[in-house]
């Protein structure tokens, strides 16, 4: 078994000091990054790109999922204690969760999330670690045209078929596109897209990019609804799981893992969806006695399952990424953009070429849930302090930390001249309910595709049909089509019938 | 739906269609590789902008229609605009671009710092300064030293460097 061995060298290597010291960083600065409202794990990998010039890919990647990993553990925290969910993810946790700490039940509201998050998280790393080689074999048999097909489908269901409208998430994902083709043509060396201005010649920098949405533009956003007042965080109370709780977690714990995976394999990355479907199956299978609890006192079933979902949905998200190079949230996008920063193209080829770095990196996961129910669970404490740092102080500090992450990149006035600038089309985009993820997906995957699309034609001599006539990138084209229009098609004959 | 136009929507919708158009324009200005290939630099830029062009045209067309943003939960909550903490934000990302120059990062952002934290309703001026100085201080060690970046000492962090006895990158 492939994974069994694969496993084993991992373990041999994330055993290492060092190693788990990155893994223990990792999941610390991911909790705080987690719990504080307004900052995600995207930002802080972004602003923590440069630590790939100093320190080994396997050490940097440990960090950086740990982080990923942690964000999903620390958000919980802040849906449940301030009803104000951190990220897309834990909106449905913040909805029972919030009830539960309002009853003075939010102690085991954290500890059902923490668990539970450690369940599903231990099973779709599991899962990341058997299904990865079977994909990678899959992926050996892919030429240009199914790979670009591939992308194709990414780009729909990242901006089509995840968020409010389809219209706003190709828009998002096509000014992306565009920000991706700024600079240097690499097969022909021609400038595109550059203005003439010299300074774009090298393309528009990604950590600017992500910086400028998610810290600036969240940042102004809030700045424009800003009212006085201050948010209240809930008392813990002890956070022990009683036994007739834990026995109503244990179940929903395990679907939430089964129905969040899935749904972060397939590129339809996105948390939203899982969340949402484990809370409806939660409410509909709560025994008769516990279901008026249900957006009243809170529900624990709630809590637990759409919990389970989240994390799971976030360790399948690392499957495309690894096996593929698909990255389908803008957090593995940025990861993407990491492993292309020490010249590692992530794809079928890492398992064979990397083979030490990503069952390391998988093994370190593992670690990584272990350490991360130990922070959540008894130091609960600690993080309930960081949500109560003030929002003027807070907002100031990220703003802080988004100027000197951009202009470390260049010590270049331009560079916060843009990030300014771009922020304030992302605070817009706020505003107008346009989705941010597809602009740095777009970004990164794009100019992939484009070469993609020219190896294929090449490869074609320029004949379009190829990707038509090749039966795998017909049918993902097709799938594609279908993630497109389907919804649409679906509206308009339920409105005939 | 309303029928009335969205006057929001629509500037929004007009900006992704300008957006295209200059996608459009500068695609149009990338010079014919001599280089031969099967397809060429110029395809994908074309084909990108035209696409925003056209989503930016649907856009214009929705907002005509009536527009999508007046229905949004988070808009309908809201209160009107709060003009005061977005130009006090404003003022100290202007603050820092203007600052970073002369006097390096840590005063440019400890500027920034205590704007900002102004626009989200912090009455205390001189503490947010006092506490941003140092913090900023930090946070350039941390990126310089941890992290490895490079970034100029400005007047303070040289200040700094004098005192532990090292020379000022």
């Amino acid at each position: 078994m492939e994974a069994i061995n694969g496993l084993a060298l991992g373990f041999s290597h994330a055993f290492s000091l060092t190693n788990l010291a990155w893994a223990m960083l990792g999941c610390f600065l991911g909790t705080a990054v987690g719990v504080l409202p307004g900052i995600g794990p995207a930002l802080t990998i972004a602003l923590l790109l440069p630590i790939t010039f100093q320190v080994s890919a396997t050490g940097a990647f440990i960090l950086f999922c740990g982080v990923f990993y942690g964000a999903m553990y620390g958000g919980s925290t802040t849906s449940i204690l301030l009803n104000a969910p951190g990220e897309s993810g834990s909106i449905i946790t913040a909805l029972e969760g919030a009830r539960m700490a309002r009853h003075g039940r939010a102690g085991p509201a954290l500890a059902t999330a923490a668990i539970g998050s450690f369940v599903a998280g231990t099973v779709g790393t599991l899962g990341l670690a058997f299904l990865g080689p079977v994909i990678v074999d899959l992926a050996l048999m892919l030429g240009p045209a199914e790979y670009f097909a591939l992308m194709v489908l990414c780009f729909v269901t990242v901006s089509a078929v995840l968020g409010g409208s389809a219209l706003r998430g190709l828009a998002s994902l096509f000014f992306g596109l565009m920000l991706g083709l700024v600079g240097i043509d690499l097969q022909t060396g021609q400038p595109r897209l550059t203005f003439g201005v010299p300074e774009l010649l090298d393309g528009v920098n990604v950590v600017l990019v992500a910086v400028a949405l998610f810290a600036v533009g969240e940042a102004l956003h809030m700045a424009w609804r800003h009212r006085e007042g201050k948010a209240e965080v809930l008392p813990v109370g002890s956070v022990m799981l009683s036994r007739a709780d834990a026995r109503r977690s244990f179940w929903p714990w395990l679907r939430g893992a089964g129905l969040g995976f899935p749904f972060g394999v397939m590129p339809a990355g996105g948390t939203e969806m899982p969340t949402m479907l484990s809370y409806y199956v939660e409410r509909k299978l709560a025994k008769p006695e516990h279901r008026h609890e249900f957006g009243t006192t809170g529900a624990i079933e709630g809590v637990a399952g759409p919990e389970a979902a989240n994390n799971a949905a976030a360790a399948g998200i690392l499957v495309p990424m690894l096996t593929l190079g698909l990255p389908t949230s803008a957090t593995a996008a940025i990861m993407l953009s990491a492993f292309q920063s020490y010249g590692i193209q992530p794809g079928p080829l890492l398992f064979q070429s990397q083979g030490e770095l990503v069952w390391t990196l998988i093994a370190s996961l593992f670690i990584a849930n272990v350490m991360l129910v130990v922070l959540n669970l008894p130091l609960v404490g600690l993080w309930v302090r960081i949500l109560k740092i003030p929002q003027p102080q807070l907002y100031a500090g990220i703003l802080v930390f988004a100027t000197i992450g951009t202009y470390g990149i260049s010590n270049s006035v331009v560079d916060l001249i843009l990030l300014y600038a771009i922020g304030t089309i992302g605070m817009f985009m706020r505003r107008f309910d346009f989705p941010v993820a597809p602009v740095v997906i777009g970004m990164i995957l794009g100019p992939m595709a484009e070469q993609a699309l020219r190896q294929a034609l090449t490869i074609s001599e320029g004949d379009w049909s190829v990707f038509l006539t090749r039966p795998g990138s017909a049918a993902i084209l097709g799938v594609a089509l279908l993630a497109l229009l389907g919804p649409r098609l679906w509206a308009l004959l339920a409105r005939r019938g | 739906m309303s029928l009335r136009p969205s006057w929001p929507d629509l500037s929004a919708g007009l900006f992704v269609l300008l957006l295209g158009l200059l996608g459009l324009w500068q695609a149009a200005a990338i010079p014919t590789s001599p280089i031969y290939a099967q397809v060429g630099p110029k395809l994908v830029p074309y084909l990108v902008a035209g696409g925003l062009s056209l989503l930016g045209l649907l856009l214009v067309g929705a907002a005509l229609r009536g527009g999508w943003s007046a229905t949004l939960a988070e808009v309908v909550e809201a209160g009107p605009p709060n003009r005061r903490a977005l130009a006090l934000v404003g003022a100290g990302l202007v603050a820092n671009l203007l600052l970073i120059g002369p006097l390096g990062f840590s005063l440019a952002a400890a500027a920034q710092f205590a704007l900002v934290a102004a626009g989200f309703g912090s009455r205390h001026a001189a503490r947010d300064l006092l506490l941003g100085v140092p913090l900023c201080l930090a946070v350039w060690f941390l990126f310089v030293e941890a992290l490895g970046v490079n970034i100029g000492a400005g007047v303070l962090e040289g200040l700094v460097l004098q005192l532990l006895g090292r020379e000022p990158v």
